[in-house]
């Protein structure tokens, strides 16, 4: 039985990732879960300075998920390298480092930074819905998704993931940009822009106003996104948003996704990574298929 | 070390309106925890996912027994499911989690433990760790009205009172009671409302008297992953080197001179 995927050339020892900043840089999480159980860890975004991040509450939890506007609160890139990467050494898993920034320059800072580090793919955070400048600003334009990545393609010495957001007119037009701009992979979706009020203080709940709302609420319409995305790239797909089990998991997959992150529900579970790896292989097991590749993209 | 365990409830009571006891089977967690620290309580399913904070207001290592005071939030809410929990139940736990009051620091010392409302539980088992320290104990506690819990502090010390509308014992709020009452400390202890932190904070700091607090903040994963929980401080924190620091990891007790109000 095959687990393994490739993911714009990587090799994954399975195609379950984490989400961004639902799971620190996996130090936290590595008391519940064994990092080498797991495809890759995705690191919380880094910035090429350390970032303060959002006033607080930065959370609120509505039906079915949760809204957050962190803000991107990070120690900077050099903290980062020092200290998390070589955290992340210890463990047979691949590193996927998120990146962020405000302005096209500090992607770029990162992506340079990172050129000689021990990491195996990059994923650029221009999606991010809780920052003023950057995030979101880069993401929700064809035009400025395909310039910056071309311009991080011509600086990056690793594979580059655009993350994707969902708060937009058409994510074929954005999938398609990326792959314009000479991304080796995309990945989708960031959390879709949501608000919530407190009737009795008649004020906003988060500090930020909006934030990003995730968890199983949003699984529906992140298969859709997916669905549509890999439809229209031929570059591959990272499908996220909203998995607490194996099944769900793997409607990513059927929708056309290579690999996949999970997010919030690691804050319902901590186990849940791995429990949904071990899922994976037990759904392979039951329906006889021998390989996890012959599920990508299968349901047309 | 953090277990993740499904306990028993061995039973549950409402104290006052809203203020429910729960005491659950949890020998891993009772084994690992000290006062001051907390534990994820997790809901029944994903309708209301995060884990809901409780700090732990007993400790029965001899028997395996966590005891839990919480307030019911709200109709619809995780904290409601959990009061609907009768004996032979069964809940999520993860714990013990964040740090706790260094009760060792209160050894032979005159020590306040101060708590505001639905800050007072865990001042009950730091209570009985700093009076097996032999700390000579003043309790102070705060309500809006009704009173729960204050005649179990009587145990490990002299119990004041402050109440809202002074219906028990002083008429406004636990710093009332330390003038009123001319009350004195080495050191102090202290979980509540953050306007009752912020007035703490001032008073020790103008005396010279180390003053612990336990913070509150919206959490989500409880481990210090997720920065949702974070409290300004005066220092860079050690995590994100900003001045943020996690209060469910580096926290919830800080020292008030660590922390900004």
């Amino acid at each position: 039985m095959n687990l393994k995927v490739d993911l714009a050339g990587v090799s994954l020892k399975n195609p379950v990732m984490t989400a961004s900043g639902t799971f620190g840089s996996g130090e936290e999480y590595s008391e519940f879960v064994d990092l080498s159980k797991l495809g890759a860890v995705v690191t919380k975004g880094v910035a090429p300075t350390p970032w303060e991040g959002n006033p607080t509450p930065r959370i609120a939890e509505v039906y079915g998920g949760m809204l957050n506007a962190i803000g991107l609160q990070n120690p900077g890139i050099e903290v980062f390298c020092r200290r998390d990467i070589p955290f992340l050494k210890q463990f047979d898993t691949r590193i996927v480092v998120n990146v962020c920034g405000h302005t096209t320059e500090e992607y770029c800072a990162v992506v340079e930074r990172l050129a000689d580090e021990p990491v195996d793919l990059l994923e650029i955070n221009i999606s991010c819905p809780n920052v003023k400048e950057g995030g979101i600003a880069f993401g929700q334009d064809p035009k400025g998704i395909e310039a910056i990545t071309r311009e991080l393609k011509s600086r990056a010495k690793q594979p580059v993931i655009m993350k994707l957001s969902p708060n937009v007119t058409s994510i074929r037009d954005c999938a398609r940009a990326a792959e314009a701009g000479g991304a080796d992979g995309i990945s989708l979706i960031n959390t879709l822009t949501g608000m919530k009020i407190d009737v009795r203080r008649r004020s906003f709940v988060l500090a930020n106003k909006t934030g990003g709302m995730s968890g199983p609420a949003i699984h529906p319409i992140a298969v859709r996104m997916v669905y549509e995305a890999a439809h229209a790239v031929k570059i591959p797909v990272v499908g996220m948003g909203g998995i607490t089990c194996a099944e769900d998991a793997l409607e990513f997959i059927l929708a056309g996704a290579t690999a996949v992150s999970v997010g919030t529900a690691n804050f319902i579970n901590p186990y849940v990574t791995q429990e949904i790896v071990e899922g994976i292989e037990t759904y392979l097991r039951e329906e006889k298929i021998d390989d996890i590749r012959s599920l990508i993209g299968a349901v047309k | 070390m953090k277990t993740a365990a499904i306990c028993e409830v061995l039973s549950q009571k409402e104290l006052i309106p809203g203020i429910f006891d729960l005491h659950l089977k949890a020998h891993e967690i009772t084994a690992a925890a000290v006062p001051g620290q907390f534990v994820n309580v997790y809901t029944k399913d994903a309708s209301r996912l995060l884990p809901r904070p409780v700090s732990i207001c007993g400790i029965d290592r001899k028997h395996g027994i966590l005891r839990l005071v919480y307030r019911v939030s709200g109709e619809k809410t995780g904290t409601r499911q959990f009061a609907s929990l009768r004996k032979g139940d069964e809940i999520r736990l993860l714990g013990p989690l964040g740090n706790g009051f260094p009760f060792e620091e209160a050894a032979g010392k005159h020590i306040f433990l101060i708590g505001g409302g639905i800050g007072i539980p865990p001042m009950l088992e730091t209570a009985k760790a700093a009076k097996a320290e032999g700390a000579e104990i003043d309790v102070i506690l705060g309500y809006r009205d009704l009173c729960f819990l204050d005649d179990e502090f009587t145990a490990y010390g002299n119990v004041y009172i402050a109440t809202e509308d002074g219906s028990i014992g002083i008429k406004g709020t636990v710093l009332n009671v330390i003038l009123q009452e001319q009350l004195r400390a080495d050191i102090i202890f202290a979980c509540g409302p953050k306007p009752m932190l912020r007035a703490l904070k001032a008073y020790a700091e103008a005396k010279n008297i180390p003053c612990w607090i336990s913070m509150e903040e919206r959490m989500a994963c409880g481990i210090g992953a997720c920065l949702a929980c974070v409290c300004e401080t005066k220092e860079k924190d050690a995590h994100s080197h900003v001045r943020n620091a996690r209060v469910c990891k580096d926290g919830p007790v800080f020292r008030t001179t660590e922390v900004v109000l």
